[in-house]
């Protein structure tokens, strides 16, 4: 079955904005960023089964930048996981959706991620696993900028080139902002390719993170580089708070923003055109 | 034989047995005994590199996959320099890998502060469901290591790696759970952990011709400490003891005195006074800590004296 990817990322778009504005307060810029990369995981790229999360031999996806967990979970609803009416319980109290991806609570997610740099290393040793087991599966994670600032994310990346972890394909949401400023002024990851390069990993660059196709093109690129004997880092150029105009504007502001219900419904419209 | 090597004899079995059972390094494997097992086991043995962090979460991602990976490193190493990968990839997502430190307290010996945990277990009993073994002697740990594979959780053995004097002989069972009662006693309860346990027994022995009657328990698991033997021993004494190769703060003395919160009995304690390590050989170190065999004596007397 084919899905038509950009009005699933408009749907994981509205998901997330539907839940943030119904919680006040999310991640609400790095959720968005990424939003175009889950529509191709979930609905083109991954074996999964949302019926069976936990299917031997799975692809995976880890969100090392587990902050986004929101983004994820709207994804996952979409894709059948769960019911959508279990978005609107995001960060309540007993809740299965918490702020940053639990694999103990969620079904879909494939780990624990939130103290940034260890849901990427965790993959890492995901990828190690399935390729001694042999089992023929892809493993995905996604990473932040800001924490490509983490020292552990590049302990990862040497020994993911070390053990010729072709099975592993990771992306970067390169969307140039993090909390107190812009990644550039805090604490410089360019040159961000010419860095994965020398850590011995493919690097594919997307001009537009947030273009589904191309994003779609370059996970169809990665997966064929699986003989390279080497894993594959796809740098998303990405912008913080893609599509909806107002969260965009906030600048680096929009990283945990408040969000009110007139918000998310606002930004519904913009989205949907 | 040396602790390593029973360790590496019992790991060997293990992986024998069960293709998931996997030891991840971090260039320390010929410190944990267990380098020549590379040649046997190559896909089972991961030498990561002077990356610890790394190797606890790639670990934590390896137990998401059905493997039972034990981590390797020196005492400091294994825990406080992955406290924080040991809080959230291992234990928060409840991964089942084990965590092995070498070297504890005082044994780290020559290669001095740096290298002296003093404060590991402190760390790893904050950590929700962590479970903390400390082995006594190759008989105990070779009981241990088959218990500890089966337990579905995070545990960190915390390994004194060179021999040590036996305590255990033929026939003995083990409980991870569960307390080894050494000797039986009425004047006062003596808890002790690790590598002053032999010394421990042989103290009692001569006390009892001195008319001192000790009640000596091997807490050989710190946490989840074992309060019901704990406690059965401190209200038959009413007086305690704890001796150990940690930091008075944060060990064996805090999991005891937290067990007899309730209990109306003296605790005292021999350990190390929240103090740094420093280099130097065995002798010189429980010297200068005041840990000799002497130094535990004379405090278990002055301690039987509080009743």
């Amino acid at each position: 079955m084919s899905y038509d990817l950009k009005e699933v990322s408009k749907d994981i778009r509205c998901d997330i904005m539907t839940c943030i504005g119904h919680l006040g307060v999310g991640h609400i810029g790095g959720c968005l960023s990424i939003v175009e990369a889950l529509a191709v995981l979930y609905f083109e790229a991954m074996n999964i089964d949302p019926k069976n999360p936990q299917m031997e031999g799975r692809d995976r996806f880890i969100c090392s930048k587990g902050h986004a967990g929101p983004a994820v979970y709207a994804a996952l609803a979409n894709r059948g996981y769960f019911d959508k009416s279990e978005l609107l319980t995001l960060n309540i109290g007993g809740t299965h959706l918490p702020s940053h991806c639990d694999m103990l609570l969620t079904p879909g997610i494939d780990m624990t991620a939130g103290s940034l740099g260890q849901g990427f290393s965790c993959a890492a040793g995901i990828a190690l696993a399935s390729k001694l087991e042999n089992d023929g599966a892809t493993i995905y994670a996604m990473v932040g900028d800001g924490e490509s600032q983490e020292g552990q994310i590049w302990e990862a990346a040497m020994f993911a080139a070390s053990r010729h972890l072709s099975n592993f394909i990771a992306f970067t949401d390169y969307n140039k902002m993090q909390i107190d400023d812009y990644v550039a002024n805090v604490n410089d990851i360019a040159p961000l390719g010419d860095k994965w390069r020398a850590f011995g990993w493919n690097v594919i660059e997307v001009e537009n993170g947030n273009d589904v196709d191309q994003v779609s093109a370059a996970v169809k690129e990665a997966k064929g580089l699986r003989n390279s004997g080497k894993p594959t880092m796809i740098i998303l150029n990405t912008i913080k708070g893609c599509g909806v105009s107002f969260i965009e504007e906030m600048g680096v502001a929009n990283h945990n923003a408040n969000i009110s219900e007139e918000d998310a419904k606002r930004a519904i419209e913009e989205i949907r055109g | 034989m040396e602790l390593r090597a029973a360790y590496a004899e019992c790991l060997a079995e293990l992986m024998k047995e069960d293709k998931h059972v996997v030891v991840l390094d971090a260039d320390l494997s010929k410190a944990s005994g267990t380098r020549k097992m590379y040649d046997r086991f190559p896909d089972q043995m991961f030498d990561v590199g002077i990356a610890e962090q790394n190797m606890a979460s790639i670990a934590a991602g390896m137990a998401s996959y059905g493997f039972k990976p034990y981590i390797e490193s020196f005492t400091p190493f294994a825990t406080r320099r992955i406290c924080d990968q040991a809080t959230i990839s291992i234990a928060y997502a409840k991964r089942n890998v084990k965590i092995v430190g070498t070297d504890p307290g005082i044994s780290a010996q020559l290669n001095g502060g740096t290298h002296m945990s003093m404060e590991d277990i402190g760390v790893m009993r904050s950590i929700p469901g962590m479970v903390i073994y400390e082995p006594v002697d190759v008989t105990q740990l070779k009981a241990a290591m088959p218990v500890i594979n089966d337990y579905d959780g995070a545990v960190y053995i915390r390994l004194f790696r060179k021999e040590t004097p036996d305590v255990f002989g033929e026939g003995y069972k083990f409980d991870l759970f569960k307390a080894d009662k050494l000797r039986d006693g009425n004047d006062l309860s003596v808890f002790v952990s690790g590598m002053f346990t032999r010394d421990v027994v042989d103290i009692a022995e001569e006390l009892a011709a001195e008319g001192i009657s000790c009640d000596v328990l091997n807490i050989h698991t710190i946490k989840p400490i074992d309060k019901e033997s704990v406690i059965e021993s401190a209200r038959k004494t009413g007086n305690v003891i704890t001796i150990e190769n940690h930091n008075i703060i944060g060990g064996l003395h805090s999991a005891v005195c937290e067990a007899l919160a309730q209990e109306k009995v003296p605790v005292s304690a021999v350990g190390i006074n929240d103090r740094f390590g420093e280099v130097g050989k065995l002798p010189y170190l429980r010297e200068a800590f005041g840990l000799t065999k002497e130094d535990i004596k004379k405090a278990i007397v002055d301690a039987a004296s509080l009743k």
